[in-house]
């Protein structure tokens, strides 16, 4: 767990780099601050069950176990991206992963949920699909139908909310008439759950038992974990709507630092760090060299992909 | 040739399609204890149950997001809007999602489903409630749009619609559904993207679909007792377009009216317009002429309705035009 959310966040860190460099465009949003969220649930799931994200995927991916290389090469544009560069920071998709998407409307992607877990039953598979978005998702139309169907039909569906506190600029007391997404489960006869999402192992262990309820066929819940991206909304925003002291208030509960601390706590030794370390940072060059050296998506893959033929 | 209505091709083409693949299923507003608001999924609970016949609360946009998120794990939903006028309140799942999710997952995950359902004006139906809006799903690439006009086409288009592993905008007729056409009993397939020369012609073509056939019918006879002999193509498919029957179809007249339901901006109609132009400039004696649905809102009282939609006075003015020049 400590390495991937040092691997997102070296790998984070490398892409805004690169971005500042203007070696790719579009939108890039990083995940830097929140890792313990994605990591801590995404371990709770096994390989045959499914994940469902946002523009602000980048974490997920590389936890479920996206190959690196061909993440990075789709942030570069470049034909060996994940998805041959036609989707860039905001889509990666990895069907062998089970990894549908990350998805550019806010909160569209929710709906799209609650159907990959009627699909489940449907085929009666024994697995139980995640869905991550944020808590200014949880004022759109289509969360509240996709919530509505899932409790309705008791489908296998994980709703986890990721409160980082903002949606671009606007604080939730701006955006949200009740500031608790959590309690919108209550309107739905769901199951609910809220809890802080800075260290990874109690992350883990209070999503479990939500994760197992749906793979009984219990029905979905939907879970609020707090959190807090040390960044702006993405790699255009400085971010000027918060205080430096609210920014280094968060900042001293730094999932990474915090699950290091742990680990030291336990006996781990700086030798191990610094070999982690290492792993980590030669997975990230790997990345960066081979997505600079791969070629970009051939001209006529401008029409491929549009309708199966 | 046994007769059967356009309603009941519909049906036919599902509870087939639901017999021959398991992983077809049918999701909408009333499609099953209520029997479907348009009676086309009429009996298909009984015989299939409640996994398969699915009734949804009033979500467009739900429903139809499950329908895709479904899709993306290999099912084949048929979605019904309970009319094509709800559907735009879905219409983020339809653009954002199913037309786009294989181009963004660079060809790994297609998203085989049918959105089905009647479109087009009602009798005295009024503004919300009767409208033509094919132009908005040809308009996105990603989408197909199938729009027959007879039940023969409906039960063709229909199967091979949900066989299709492409989105399908599937616009039925509203008003369409008690008409009846010549049907065989055994089962066929219609390709999606072949016209139909509906019948042959040689003074001038008139191109139209859905409901624009049966416009041309309304006035098919007042064409022939001026002595005129018009071929009409019926195109059936939007999106794609059968580009080489148009193209023939207007070589043998070399006069071309369009007649449509729907608005004339932006729509169907001005594409086709364009495409002929673009492709048979040289070949052509007239202007290409339209005949659609007013630019106006759909009005309530039945002599406005009846003045805004295409009507044989409207389309007979368009063919002294024509063949004018
Ligand atoms: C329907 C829609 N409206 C607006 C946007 C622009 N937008 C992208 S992200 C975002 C903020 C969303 O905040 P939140 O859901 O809390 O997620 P976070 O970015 O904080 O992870 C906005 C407004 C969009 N992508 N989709």
């Amino acid at each position: 767990m400590y390495r991937d959310m040092l691997l997102i966040r070296r790998f984070e860190e490398a892409a805004a780099r690169l971005y500042a460099q203007g070696k790719f465009g579009g939108f890039c949003h990083l995940y830097i601050g929140q890792e313990a969220v994605g990591t801590g649930v995404i371990y709770a799931l096994q390989e045959k069950d499914y994940i469902i994200s946002t523009y602000r995927d980048h974490g997920h991916a590389l936890v479920r176990g996206l190959d690196p290389r061909a993440l990075m090469a789709e942030l570069l544009g470049k034909r060996t991206g994940i998805v041959k560069g036609k989707g860039g920071s905001m889509h990666f998709f990895d069907v062998h992963k089970n990894f549908l998407g990350g998805h550019g409307i806010v909160g569209g992607h929710v709906a799209l949920a609650s159907g990959v877990g009627w699909a489940i039953k449907y085929k009666k598979l024994d697995a139980v699909v995640v869905a991550f978005f944020g808590e200014g998702a949880a004022n759109i139309g289509a969360f509240h139908e996709g919530l509505n169907l899932a409790a309705l039909w008791k489908l296998p569906v994980v709703f986890v909310c990721e409160n980082n506190h903002y949606s671009m600029g606007t604080p939730i007391y701006r955006a949200l008439s009740v500031p608790d997404v959590s309690i919108r489960a209550v309107a739905y006869n769901m199951e609910r759950d809220k809890f802080d999402g800075d260290d990874v192992l109690y992350v883990y262990k209070r999503i479990l038992p939500y994760i197992e309820k749906a793979r009984r066929g219990e029905g979905p819940s939907l879970i609020e974990i707090s959190t807090y991206r040390f960044r702006g909304h993405s790699m255009s925003d400085p971010a000027k709507y918060r205080t430096p002291e609210e920014v280094e208030t968060w900042k001293r509960r730094d999932p990474i630092s915090r699950a290091q601390k742990m680990l030291e706590y336990n006996g781990v030794d700086e030798k191990e760090f610094a070999r982690i370390e290492a792993e980590v940072r030669n997975i990230v060059e790997d990345a960066i060299r081979f997505s600079e050296e791969s070629p970009e998506p051939a001209p006529y893959e401008l029409y491929t992909d549009v309708y199966v033929e | 040739m046994p007769k059967i209505t356009y309603r009941e091709a519909v049906r036919r083409a599902m509870i087939e399609e639901m017999e021959r693949d398991p992983n077809v299923f049918l999701m909408g507003e009333e499609v099953g204890h209520y029997q479907g608001a348009y009676k086309c999924s009429q009996g298909m609970l009984e015989k299939f149950g409640e996994m398969r016949v699915v009734d949804t609360p009033i979500s467009e946009q739900g429903f139809a997001g499950v329908g895709i998120g479904a899709a993306m794990l290999g099912l084949r939903p048929i979605i019904e809007f309970m009319t094509w006028n709800f559907s735009l309140v879905a219409f983020d799942q339809i653009y954002n999602n199913a037309a786009k999710i294989l181009y963004m997952s660079g060809g790994q995950i297609p998203i085989p489903i049918v959105f089905r359902g009647p479109g087009g004006a009602g009798g005295m139906l009024a503004a919300q409630h009767s409208q033509s809006l094919e132009a908005l799903y040809v308009h996105c690439p990603g989408l197909k749009v199938v729009a027959p006009a007879t039940a023969y086409d409906a039960y063709g288009l229909l199967k091979s619609s949900i066989r299709d592993n492409n989105p399908v905008i599937f616009i039925e007729g509203e008003v369409l559904y008690n008409t009846s056409w010549e049907v065989p009993d055994e089962e066929f397939l219609i390709p999606i993207g072949k016209a139909d020369v509906k019948r042959e012609g040689k003074d001038f073509t008139i191109i139209t679909w859905n409901r624009g056939f049966w416009f041309t019918m309304e006035a098919l006879d007042r064409i022939l007792k001026e002595g005129y002999d018009p071929l009409i193509l019926d195109l059936r498919s939007l999106r794609p377009m059968d580009e080489q029957a148009i193209i023939e179809a207007t070589l043998k007249t070399g006069r071309v009216l369009i007649i449509e339901e729907g608005w004339p901006r932006a729509s169907v109609g001005s594409y086709v317009s364009d495409f002929i132009q673009r492709n048979c400039f040289y070949d052509l004696h007239a202007p290409i002429l339209r005949v659609s649905q007013e630019d106006v809102p759909m009005p309530y009282a039945r002599n406005l309705e009846r003045l805004s939609l295409p009507n044989p006075d409207k389309i007979m003015q368009a063919v002294k035009t024509l063949m004018s020049f």
